[in-house]
């Protein structure tokens, strides 16, 4: 089952060959057409698996990663991660051979497409990992790269804070994710989502069992923008178009949905999931699509719109998860359909939402604006767009013939459905549920009806453009075009995805219900005259005309929420606080004062290291074994000391250098005696590079000031200087006796059979303690570009004002 | 200022080989003996300070055309891809191996995947070193 490793690394690998192919195609084509064949290759890929996947079969496979962890690269294969699979490659194409037509070979193209496959391999780790630290991983992975595709332009300020409000809330989300995710680990021993999900009996009743289920909702609901952590989505418009795109219908918003998705066998059933999920949800869904109708912006608009569709999604798992908590019965299918209407609305929002993004860039990049208030009558102009808007919004509004209908009408049934529960006291908010659902889908009717009519009815007013007129290149409207199929597909044929695709992630989010067919309701579109969804849908439809026929007298009601106390202004005010909070408390400590960075160091050291071995009662001396002082250790020592004692008294900085030397040689003297070849060697080339490293840069400094601190300073460093000099004695004569830990001694003398080498030395470096020397070899590269940044790109005074 | 430094310059043209030959060969001998990865970078180091000691920038990248930026990039990327490609032989991240074949000419030698972490260790350390010393005395 290489196949999903492939899935996984392909675009990583196509990440890292950009740079090179950059250089050869910049002059000959657009560097899109070479990404574009990345996320289709793994469409072609996934999509070979659809027939066994709708068997309900799932492909797994391990690479051992850190088994001494229980870390594994486990990659995971089952219907709801090919859902995920197929959206983030089918929309990735579509998005990108729209870049092809929406971005100029002028842009840096390299970055963008880098960063790009970058995102889109770190979204296809996250659904396809078992392991919930390498999920970590790629979850935190979407955050950075995100951050990158949102401030693509970076010159920008308004692009600059967008990316970073991003990456704040969602690595603010990952983090206690992670935590959530420890907690799991904790209480079932296992970092498989497949083993949690198997014994889960076993971990409901752990202590840790609900902080764990709420850090865990904490990292989905800041993913996916939910309410108050939605502020974040407006702002990620700042990325050009295609990212919007793509962010918004496929990919970075639904990773929460995934996790609440993939969670649900877990956590499902319990009453704070059901209610956290489904009222955040609701809240959401409400608080977006009421904010959406007063935006100006088109981008903004579907920004808010994004928002509102994630908390439908997400409210619909919270009603799914009511299932869970009856158990299998046949009572219980209904409750199920929630879940079933939230894949379904998942897909259905990802082609629509796809094709309105795709059309408001073509609207930007033609026309110049997306202002509402300088749009209007394109209509005669742009009619494919028109059509692309017409069916995109008439989707989202839940109009019939498009797929949004039918999602709209499952969602109408699971609120209605859900009066009747009567577990977690659903009973007394019974009709609370359809109250909310059905005034949010009037504002999503109203919203949607302002996307057509501001932009495309109404009169033109070129005066307020400045660009001339024309429909957009072909090329620009195939990939929203092929989104509308599927839009208008869908309608037709429900049941073909249903079938193929929703059922086999049905049973991946209910692992103990029977499958054939039974989670999967078969999905008409004409649910007969009585049923409640449509007149739910009529009554949606009538206000909401009404609504947006007299929008120009109700608008003003939008002034009663003072812009004063919105969530941004409590999140820049947070920022602003912290900022100058921790500029003041570093200021504090940070004097850029060397000696006040030593004696830090130096007090840390003695007060941890000494007392350790205090408080540990570690100080145990015993020298019967210790063999004999030779004469010659003796001098060394002498020699040792005189040249510390020397160096303090002197003046100048050369002379300072070379009784240090004396102090290195002199080490190496004794790691010579003591028969140890390696390091007497080390220490003596380390001296020898450091001693000409030195000479270079004293060249540059002016001579040793002489320097009277008072008399207090002198000798409170002088007492830090014996306290570690004694400290460090003391921790060398005890630890030969030391015996708290395992000694290490067998994995020495057994270094030949076991890493193949017979010096010991170098087996710890490159086999035993390996992983350290690898990050050593990191950590030496960054130091040596931090000083070659620090000394070569110094920026010039005119290039430090460059900033906007 | 015109320093007069035959003897340096003199001396440095024998040193240098022998410092560099010794640099590789406490690479090789790493593994049985004392030497590595590490120790042999640095030598290897070393020796090309003095070189740069010696005689000036412009000469030494005549006969040195390497950036020293991207050789210390190049052994980073030798250590990971070692620690990565394991994963492809199905065995934990990390896994060394090691075996011994019969060569013409040398007769028994041992073949390890550690050499080729040890070979990105060294190139880091090289890399770093030089590029650090270059930079702070290219400083103006």
């Amino acid at each position: 089952m290489l196949t999903i490793l492939i899935a996984i690394l392909l675009p990583f690998v196509g990440a890292a060959l950009i740079p090179l192919l950059y250089r050869r195609l910049r002059r000959v084509t657009h560097l899109g057409w070479f990404v574009l064949s990345v996320p289709l290759l793994l469409f072609i890929l996934l999509i070979r698996y659809i027939p066994q996947v709708a068997k309900g079969k799932t492909f797994i496979h391990t690479y051992e990663w850190i088994p001494s962890f229980n870390i594994n690269f486990t990659t995971y294969l089952d219907g709801l991660s090919m859902i995920f699979g197929l959206l983030i490659t089918g929309v990735g194409s579509l998005v990108i051979l729209y870049s092809i037509f929406y971005l100029s070979t002028k842009e840096s193209l390299h970055h963008f497409y880098c960063y790009l496959l970058l995102f889109m391999g770190a979204m296809l780790g996250v659904v396809f990992s078992d392991n919930l630290m390498v999920l970590y991983t790629f979850w935190e992975l979407t955050s950075v790269s995100s951050f990158l595709l949102i401030a693509f332009w970076h010159h920008r300020k308004a692009s600059r804070a967008g990316a970073k409000k991003a990456m704040m809330i969602t690595v603010f989300g990952g983090l206690s994710m992670l935590a959530g995710f420890l907690m799991l680990y904790v209480a079932s021993n296992t970092f498989s989502i497949r083993d949690i999900v198997a014994n889960v009996a076993v971990i409901r009743d752990h202590a840790l069992f609900t902080p764990a289920l709420i850090l865990i909702l904490l990292g989905a609901f800041t993913k996916s923008a939910q309410f108050p952590f939605h502020i974040w989505l407006p702002d990620a418009m700042e990325a050009p178009t295609p990212v919007s795109a793509y962010l918004h219908s496929a990919t970075m918003v639904k990773a929460g949905i995934y996790l609440v998705a993939r969670f649900s066998p877990v956590f499902g059933g319990e009453a704070i999931w059901f209610w956290l999920v489904s009222i955040i949800g609701l809240v959401t869904l409400f608080w977006g699509s009421f904010n959406a109708v007063r935006q100006t912006d088109l981008k903004a608009l579907l920004a808010y719109s994004t928002v509102s569709q994630l908390g439908l999604i997400m409210s619909l798992f919270g009603l799914g998860s009511v299932g869970h908590y009856y158990g299998y019965a046949e009572s219980s299918i209904i409750y199920t359909q929630a879940s079933f209407a939230a894949l379904f609305h998942l897909v259905n929002h990802s082609t629509f939402k796809g094709a309105l993004f795709m059309m408001v860039g073509i609207v930007d990049h033609e026309v110049g604006t997306r202002d509402i208030r300088r749009l209007g009558g394109l209509m005669a102009i742009m009619p494919v767009t028109f059509t692309i808007a017409v069916i995109g919004s008439f989707s989202m509004a839940g109009l019939p013939p498009f797929n949004g209908f039918l999602s709209k009408e499952m969602f109408f049934a699971a609120v209605l459905a859900i009066r009747d529960v009567e577990a977690f006291s659903i009973a007394d908010m019974g009709l609370l549920f359809p109250l909310i659902a059905w005034v949010a889908s009037v504002f999503t009717f109203v919203y949607s009806m302002i996307l057509i009519s501001r932009t495309f009815l109404g009169k033109l007013q070129p005066e307020k453009l400045d660009k001339k007129l024309h429909e957009a290149p072909f090329g620009m409207l195939i990939s929203p075009l092929i989104l509308c199929l599927f839009v208008v597909g869908i309608f037709f044929f429900p049941n073909v995805l249903g079938h193929y695709i929703l059922e086999p992630a049905m049973a991946s989010i209910y692992p103990t219900f029977p499958t054939a067919g039974e989670l999967a309701p078969h999905i008409h579109a004409w649910h007969g005259i009585l049923s409640p969804e449509l007149w739910m849908t009529i009554a949606v439809i009538l206000i909401g005309t009404i609504l947006f026929k007299t929008l120009k007298k109700w608008k003003p009601l939008y002034r009663i929420f003072s812009q004063k106390y919105t969530f941004n202004t409590y999140y820049n005010r947070l920022l602003e606080m912290s900022e100058s909070g921790s500029t003041k408390l570093t200021r504090k400590y940070m004097t850029g004062n060397l000696t006040h960075y030593f004696i830090y160091i130096y007090v840390f050291f003695v007060a941890l290291i000494a007392g350790y071995f205090i408080w540990s009662d570690a100080m145990t001396f015993n020298f019967d074994k210790d063999s004999a002082i030779e004469s010659y250790e003796l001098i060394l020592v002498f020699v040792m000391i005189f040249a510390s004692i020397w160096m303090v008294f002197v003046k100048g900085r050369v002379t300072a250098m070379l009784l240090n030397g004396v102090l290195g040689y002199s080490v190496a003297f004794f790691f010579v005696i003591f028969r140890a070849p390696d390091l007497a060697l080390t220490q003596l080339v380390v001296e020898s590079v450091t001693t000409a490293l030195f000479l270079l840069c004293f060249k540059y400094l002016p001579d040793l000031m002489p320097e009277v601190p008072r008399r207090s300073v002198r000798w409170s460093k002088a007492l830090i200087s014996i306290l570690v000099g004694a400290t460090v004695t003391i921790v060398g004569l005890a630890v030969v006796h030391y015996d708290r830990f395992e000694s290490v001694a067998t994995y020495f003398n057994d270094s030949y059979e076991l890493a193949g080498g017979s010096n010991i030395v170098n087996t710890i470096l490159g086999d035993f303690r390996a992983f350290d020397t690898m990050l050593e070899v990191v950590v030496l590269l960054i130091a040596g570009l931090g000083v070659y940044t620090l000394i070569k790109l110094k920026p010039r005074k005119e290039e430090a004002d460059h900033e906007n | 200022m015109k320093i007069n430094d035959v003897i340096l310059r003199t001396v440095t043209k024998a040193v240098v080989f022998i410092i560099l030959t010794l640099g590789i060969y406490l690479f090789f001998a790493g593994h049985h003996a004392p030497g590595g990865g590490f120790i042999g970078g640095l030598v290897l180091a070393s020796g090309i300070v003095l070189l740069y000691l010696a005689y000036d920038i412009e000469t030494v990248h005549k006969g040195m055309p390497f950036d020293f930026k991207k050789v210390a990039a190049l052994g980073v990327l030798l250590a990971t891809g070692t620690a990565v490609g394991s994963l492809f032989f199905d065995v934990p991240f990390l896994t060394q191996t090691y075996t011994y074949i019969n060569v013409p000419i040398f007769g028994k030698m041992g073949f390890s995947t550690v050499t080729i972490f040890e070979a990105g260790v060294a190139l880091t350390v090289v890399g770093v070193v030089v590029t650090i010393i270059l930079s702070i005395s290219e400083d103006e």
